[in-house]
């Protein structure tokens, strides 16, 4: 195997290495912060819905609404149409800080969606023992709901960060950082296919990573299905 | 006491109203075991719901202890709750957590300092005959042992009142037995009322003081379990009692008769004594009586002879003997 002149040089300035921290970094920070929109807003669905706990049409059709407009976006565009939004929020449209609120604004509604059909699974029953006890719905969302569902949810968790590292790849195209810019600046833009394939590499072993955390962390949380 | 007075639910569909419960009134006294039958879709899951107002009553009252559930504010309302302690059917139990813990969860909500809660969930463990197991999921449980799990849980908070809803219905009959001493224990010991909802007749016989049949939305007849057995007054309690058997061996012999036991006969070998009074033979092709102080409950189907003057003898002996029968 004989690699690129331009290989060896990013690799030897740790071009290659800053980009796979880089990518890890937007990915779990933008996760995080997007969670911290989507699961409030995936427990209001669940509770607002008509078979909720406390059924509100109207808000729950407003944010349905509200979440179907921005999934129904591709990313790309999403991401071209918020770049005033971003330089709103962080003071500029380029950079990592201008990435993290589009990947947020991108996967915010996904994981609200996703949280919704993780609570879903819960046993009605479960939830009408609760009430029976004299739970109140505040009571019910956080020691029953959420702590029910806590392996579903865990589980949705790993697949919306494997989606926002796609994300943050595409990013890359206006002025995100990352292995996807480096495959895209080399790799693509100065034909260097072994730059490419060394992000691709990387991206898988960083899914993987995700993926086999993820499936440990369900697995020792889950008390279903034990013996 | 648990007085229920005009409760009315009426459930409302796009299409049409569906009357799940039409003017229930019950007085349910304190320390009994009062049990309330029906079949499937009679409206019994949805009573038993009303009285700690999982379903709001269309109409009518709820009296707990002489306070009108219906008008107490919302705090008030799931301050009660811990007063009627409830199990049901699939358990309900919270699959995430231990089984101590399951226990735990009514005290944590009451608010219950931590100590105080650990040391009575043990005890209630232990009274429930789980000792030993505080550590395990549901998941490693038996269906026998989730109810009782459910059913410390329900006692948790040291309620005067406990429903199940058919909290047997999922249980085999050997686990069925166990669980009803149990409830029948806490009742005595504890001094809890008990409602029972079931579709088991089983179930009324082997516990209950008294019983409701629920029928169509309405309270069919209403009484002591013993004379709701020994003489019930209404269709639905006697098809309760001893199920209707639509399956009748296919014979080419003569009428069939259905003689019918509705608590007027003393026990005794009647079908015996009419074939040797009759000198004629019959058979018996389905039978399904049951003994209740002293006298039968149910019926029997026989097939006369096909000789004509040895079936009028029959009749006639029926007759004489006062043993009610139709054709069928």
């Amino acid at each position: 195997m004989h690699f690129s002149d331009i290989f060896l040089k990013l690799w030897h300035a740790g071009l290659i290495q800053k980009g796979i921290w880089e990518t890890v970094y937007m990915t779990v920070l933008s996760t995080v912060i997007a969670y911290l929109f989507g699961l409030p807003l995936g427990v209001i669905l669940h509770v607002t819905d008509r078979n909720g706990l406390r059924p509100l049409p109207w808000l729950n059709r407003l944010l349905g609404f509200a979440v179907n407009f921005f999934r129904s976006i591709p990313f790309i565009v999403l991401m071209v149409s918020m770049l005033p939004v971003a330089k709103f929020i962080v003071g500029s449209s380029l950079g990592n800080s201008a990435m993290i609120v589009m990947l947020v604004i991108a996967a915010a509604p996904y994981i609200a969606r996703m949280v919704e059909s993780s609570l879903q699974e819960v046993d009605t029953g479960v939830i009408e023992a609760a009430q029976a006890m004299g739970c109140n719905n505040f009571q019910i969302v956080c020691k029953v709901l959420l702590a029910e569902a806590k392996p579903s949810l865990i589980t949705g968790s790993v697949i919306a960060m494997v989606t926002v590292l796609g994300y943050s790849a595409m990013a890359a195209t206006i002025g995100g950082t990352g292995l996807g810019q480096i495959a895209i600046v080399y790799g693509h833009q100065r034909s260097k296919p072994d730059v490419t394939w060394v992000c691709v590499l990387f991206l898988v072993v960083i899914v993987q990573i995700i993926q086999a955390v993820g499936s440990v962390v369900v697995r020792r949380s889950d008390k279903r299905v034990r013996q | 006491m648990i007085e229920l007075k005009h409760l009315c639910k009426t459930y409302k569909t796009a299409t049409q109203d569906i009357v799940a419960l039409d003017d229930i009134n019950l007085n349910i006294r304190d320390g009994e075991i009062f049990g309330i039958i029906g079949l499937s879709g009679a409206g019994k899951s949805t009573l038993v719901r009303c009285i700690n107002l999982l379903e709001t009553p269309t109409s009518g009252e709820v009296l707990v202890d002489g306070e009108s559930l219906t008008t107490l504010n919302r705090r008030s309302l799931l301050k009660l709750r811990q007063n009627i302690g409830m199990i049901f059917q699939g358990f309900n139990l919270l699959e995430q957590r231990t089984v101590l813990k399951n226990v735990c969860f009514p005290l944590e909500i009451a608010g219950v300092e931590r100590q105080a809660v650990r040391k009575r969930a043990r005890a209630l463990l232990k009274l429930v005959g789980l000792d030993g197991r505080e550590a395990s999921y549901p998941s490693q449980l038996s269906g026998g042992q989730k109810q009782r799990v459910a059913i410390a849980r329900a006692l948790a908070t040291s309620p005067k009142y406990l429903l199940c809803d058919e909290a047997t219905s999922a249980l085999d009959p050997n686990t069925t037995r166990s669980i009803l001493e149990l409830l029948r224990q806490i009742n005595r010991e504890m001094g809890v009322t008990i409602v029972i909802i079931t579709h088991e007749m089983k179930v009324i016989d082997q516990i209950c003081d008294r019983v409701a049949v629920i029928n169509q939305s309405h309270i069919a007849e209403e009484g002591k379990v013993s004379e709701v057995f020994t003489n019930p007054q209404s269709e639905i309690a006697r098809d309760l009692i001893i199920p209707r058997e639509r399956t009748v061996l296919e014979t080419e012999g003569g009428k069939r008769l259905r003689l019918k036991f509705n608590g007027e006969t003393t026990i005794g070998p009647h079908i015996a004594e009419m074939i040797l009074a009759c000198q004629a033979p019959v058979s018996i092709l389905m039978a399904n009586t049951r003994e209740l102080e002293g006298v039968i409950y149910g019926y029997t189907i026989i097939e006369l002879p096909t000789d004509r003057y040895q079936a009028e003898k029959i009749i006639v002996w029926l007759n004489c003997n006062g043993i009610p029968y139709e054709e069928v």
